[in-house]
């Protein structure tokens, strides 16, 4: 005989059962898996901030940690609440991006070109035509699909790997664009400012900047960005559609012994995929805050992020609303960190390392079920040892 | 009793997984120079207990002795030097060497890094003439025969001197010939004192060869027995645990009209030049079963992917209920009533991440049943649907409807497959050894369905592998070897001698 949890409070126990019971759903493991990632994030994050300058450390983490509250005051809160709400918009749309991809079984890495070239023809299409702000969001969601089905049709016609295409894609994505907004620029590399000439391009606001204490930058972006996370959750799991896809992704063997038209489908994901991500680029420089910088070699960080946010989401539509707010949070909280102890690449340093450790999360999960596996076997062979009758099975 | 007589014991093995006890207090002992039967259904613990003895698990309880000595075994590195060997099922050998480098493979002798294989040539040479293996040593893997290859893994094992023979299922693979062959060769090993020990499943082999026998079930070890004071049908009931019908129920069999026509039908192979099936053409008619038989990989999984539509085929036609679907898509065939129990359930019958309701509408899901107008689906109707089968075809699963696919056992993965194919009626079905890795109840329950549906009038293609199957199931038999029929032959007056050497390519007709 054991003696078994007799220094333990009730609560204590209560609390542990209570838990062991959670363990077990798969809603919490994703929850719970993706909170020891920021976990780890964040103690990684305050080691190499220890390791560059230890005497700020503490302070630095804090300020990360803290980001906008630091000002107590709820106007400017709500005011920072608000833009970090607009920043969030490109990296969830990029996430569910990432994620209707891999659900059919294909990693989108040219998410940040799909995403690039949105940013390019909603851009355009405001300046040049002088098209009012959906327009140029429908054509940034047609051009996105064109690109991310370019890799699919890739992938069906010539079994080039996505993620290789994807790559090739996003610099040429990227360098199409700087030539193109690089006959709308101004005198500087960027281009111009939407709000004067082009407001019919703007987004509107419909009112929703006063609930941010009239915050400029928020629109119906925000909104729009959350319908679109609840119709890609509604497609994958209640239609015909999201069956023949999760089907494909999970086997595609299996898809085509039942008769479906995965390359059909594989095309149309990709399309899907590209669409959104474009689609979030719109909304970000429809708001008018930021210009694109017709100089610039690297590609928009939204969209590798955007595979971050996914993974810590879980996967999951819903999981990336909050994982993508999250992620702006800490960024945007980087930028908080004092410059007096640190370079001022401090803040990009500590949230791409947060960001890093947080794409884990899939792996965390796994660990979680060999775990529980172990745990299972040790706990069937004690009970069976007790029972020696032993339950007999099919 | 005299400990040494035993070359190997495992006494009193108990070793436990979540919700089962794989081995429950087995024991095992396997003397010297002796032929000994370890028979079992799938699942009731050999493999198991040859992990075990291999040291891939640890028992909780029990020992192993050798020669009467307590040893441990933490790894088939420890197995091996005991002098321990086993011929896998699926061999493990490199394909595109020869005989010789794959028997020396780990153990190879070198001077200043170069291979010295004279000796070790010599030693095989003398090895396959002393045991009469008739191994060409400079063969390449690839080029011999399924039984030589079996043969080199018996060189393999002797080569390192191992005393102990283990040999996992090893007549699936080998045609009737090769297995009387085989059998002899075992029969040398022992005489010469090596220690055999036979896994299987197959009576007929124990009778032929073994001096004792072991038997287990559901995980307990049911006993051991001389086998020359016993009957199959004792074994049977031992390995069981009630008496079974070897012989399946069926009337004879009223074929109506033609349902399937094939005619010269050709698949490019993958790899080779060869077509992987050539010319072939038979037919198919309402209420018979028509058995295709042959040894793996003879072209009988290429003509079901022709036949279905999961490989283009090259040349040559197909006619379903007079329709030409040699283009069709797979979507056409299924509709128009054709189901497909496929060979790789896990491969293609099934999504494991699915539930098992997802999996019962696989090639269904579009119907107005369960999809509405807008691409919505009825996942009322799903279950409801779901729910029916289970009951239907007795699936057992944890969580019913809801249960994912890949938590069930391979015994009722199976059934749901043959539920969900059985289910949408269709006028032909074509069954691709539906009985692999099922036990001998689910194996019962699956003849009965295939007859059940012959008699009610559908015609049925069943791919076999299993000599008894094939014999006791079908009303015809086409026999394929290297891609093409060469023998139909009728159940009720052939042998198996005589399938076999069909199967082996010995013996050839031409058939209509």
């Amino acid at each position: 005989m054991k003696k078994e949890n007799t220094s333990q409070s009730p609560r204590k126990n209560r609390f542990a059962a209570l838990f062991s019971s959670l363990i077990r759903k798969d809603w919490f493991q994703t929850i719970f898996s993706s909170l020891v990632c920021i976990a780890g994030g964040l103690l990684v994050g305050f080691i190499a901030l220890l390791i560059i300058e230890p005497s700020g450390a503490v302070e630095a983490i804090l300020a990360i940690i803290r980001c906008f509250f630091k000002f107590g005051n709820t106007g400017m809160i709500l005011k920072y609440f608000g833009q970090t709400l607009v920043r969030s918009v490109p990296l969830l749309m990029c996430a569910l991006s990432v994620l209707f991809a891999y659900k059919a079984g294909m990693f989108n890495i040219g998410v940040a070109g799909q995403y690039t070239a949105g940013a390019c023809i909603a851009l355009y299409a405001a300046i040049a035509w002088h098209l009012p702000w959906y327009l140029c969001l429908l054509l940034a969601i047609l051009v996105g699909a064109a690109l991310g089905a370019l890799a699919g049709l890739l992938k069906t016609a010539f079994n080039v790997n996505v993620v290789i295409s994807g790559i090739m894609l996003n610099w040429i994505a990227l360098y199409l664009t700087n030539q193109i907004l690089g006959t709308v620029k101004t005198i500087t590399n960027d281009t111009p400012e939407l709000s004067g000439t082009y407001q019919s391009a703007l987004l509107p606001k419909l009112g929703l900047d006063q609930l941010f204490n009239g915050e400029k930058s928020v629109t119906i972006a925000i909104p729009l960005a959350i319908l679109i996370a609840i119709a890609v959750w509604v497609v994958l799991y209640k239609t015909k559609f999201g069956y023949e896809l999760k089907a494909t992704g999970h086997n595609p063997h299996a898809a085509q012994y039942a008769g479906m038209k995965s390359n059909l489908n594989i095309v149309l994901t990709m399309a899907i995929s590209g669409g959104i991500a474009a689609l979030g680029a719109g909304l970000l420089f429809l708001t008018g805050i930021t210009k694109w910088d017709t100089g610039i070699s690297s590609l928009p960080a939204e969209g590798f992020n955007g595979i971050a946010v996914a993974f810590l989401g879980g996967l999951s539509p819903l999981g990336s609303l909050l994982s993508s707010f999250f992620i702006q949070y800490i960024t945007f909280g980087g930028t908080f960190v004092s410059t007096d102890f640190y370079s001022p690449h401090i803040s990009s340093l500590i949230s791409s390392l947060i960001i890093y450790l947080c794409a884990f999360s899939a792996f965390i999960k796994y660990i979680i079920g060999v775990c529980l596996r172990k745990h299972d076997e040790k706990i069937a062979a004690q009970a069976a040892q007790k029972h020696e009758e032993g339950g007999t099975e099919e | 009793m005299n400990n040494t007589a035993y070359a190997i014991e495992m006494l009193n093995i108990t070793k436990r997984f979540p919700g089962i006890v794989a081995n429950d207090n087995v024991t095992l002992q396997l003397k010297h120079g002796e032929i000994h039967a370890l028979l079992g259904e799938n699942g009731a613990g050999k493999s198991t207990l040859m992990s075990v003895l291999f040291g891939m698990y640890a028992a909780e309880e029990g020992v192993i002795k050798k020669d009467g000595k307590v040893v441990k075994i933490n790894s088939p590195n420890d197995a091996n030097d005991l002098g321990i060997g086993m011929v896998h099922q699926h061999f493990k050998m490199v394909e595109c060497f020869s005989v010789l480098d794959n028997i020396i493979l780990g153990v190879e002798d070198t001077k200043l890094g170069f291979l010295q294989k004279k000796k070790a040539r010599e030693k095989v040479q003398a090895l396959s003439e002393r045991y009469g293996l008739h191994v060409d040593p400079d063969a390449i893997i690839e080029d011999i025969t399924v039984g030589m290859q079996q043969r080199t893994e018996i060189l393999k094992m002797l080569y390192r001197d191992n005393e102990i023979l283990i040999f996992d299922e090893p007549t699936a693979v080998l045609t009737p010939q090769e297995i009387e062959e085989l059998l002899q060769i075992m029969k040398n090993l022992a005489a010469e004192g090596k220690s055999v020990l036979f896994i299987t499943h197959k009576l007929n082999e124990i009778m032929a060869v073994a001096d004792r026998c072991s038997i287990l079930r559901k995980g307990k070890y049911v006993g051991t027995v001389e086998v020359k004071d016993c009957t199959r049908e004792q074994l049977s009931r031992m390995m069981v645990g009630r008496d079974v019908e070897f012989a399946v129920q069926k009337e004879p069999a009223n074929p109506a009209d033609e349902v399937l026509r094939v005619k010269d039908l050709c698949l490019a192979s993958k790899r080779g030049k060869r077509n992987s099936v050539n010319n072939v053409s038979f037919s198919v008619r309402a209420g018979e079963i028509v058995c295709i038989a042959g040894i793996d990989g003879n072209g009988q999984s290429e003509l079901v992917c022709g036949l279905t539509g999961l490989e283009p085929i090259s040349s040559g036609s197909v006619h379903f209920s007079g329709i030409d679907i040699t283009r069709a898509p797979i979507r056409k065939r299924s509709l128009m009533g054709m189901s497909h129990i496929p060979e790789d359930r896990h491969k293609h019958g099934l999504v494991l991440d699915y539930t098992l309701e997802d999996n019962m509408i696989l090639q269904r899901y579009f119907k107005p049943e369960f999809t509405n107008k807008c691409g919505f689906l009825r996942r009322k109707n799903i279950r409801g649907y779901a729910t029916r089968l289970i009951e239907k075809f007795d699936v057992r699963s944890g969580q019913g409807p809801v249960t994912l696919a890949r938590s069930m056992s391979g015994g009722n993965q199976q059934r749901a497959i043959i539920a969900r194919e059985i289910a949408c009626d269709p006028k032909l079905l074509i069954a691709v050894q539906p009985t692999r890795g099922v036990d001998v109840g689910a194996i019962e329950y699956i003849h009965k369905q295939l007859v059940a549906e012959r008699d009610a009038g559908k015609a049925i293609l069943l791919v076999s592998l299993e000599l008894d199957e094939v014999m006791s199931v079908s009303d015809r038999i086409l026999v394929m070897y290297e891609g093409e029929i060469v023998g139909e032959l009728d159940p009720k007056t052939t042998t198996v001698q005589e399938l076999g050497l069909y199967m082996a390519g010995a013996k050839k007709e031409v058939v209509q």
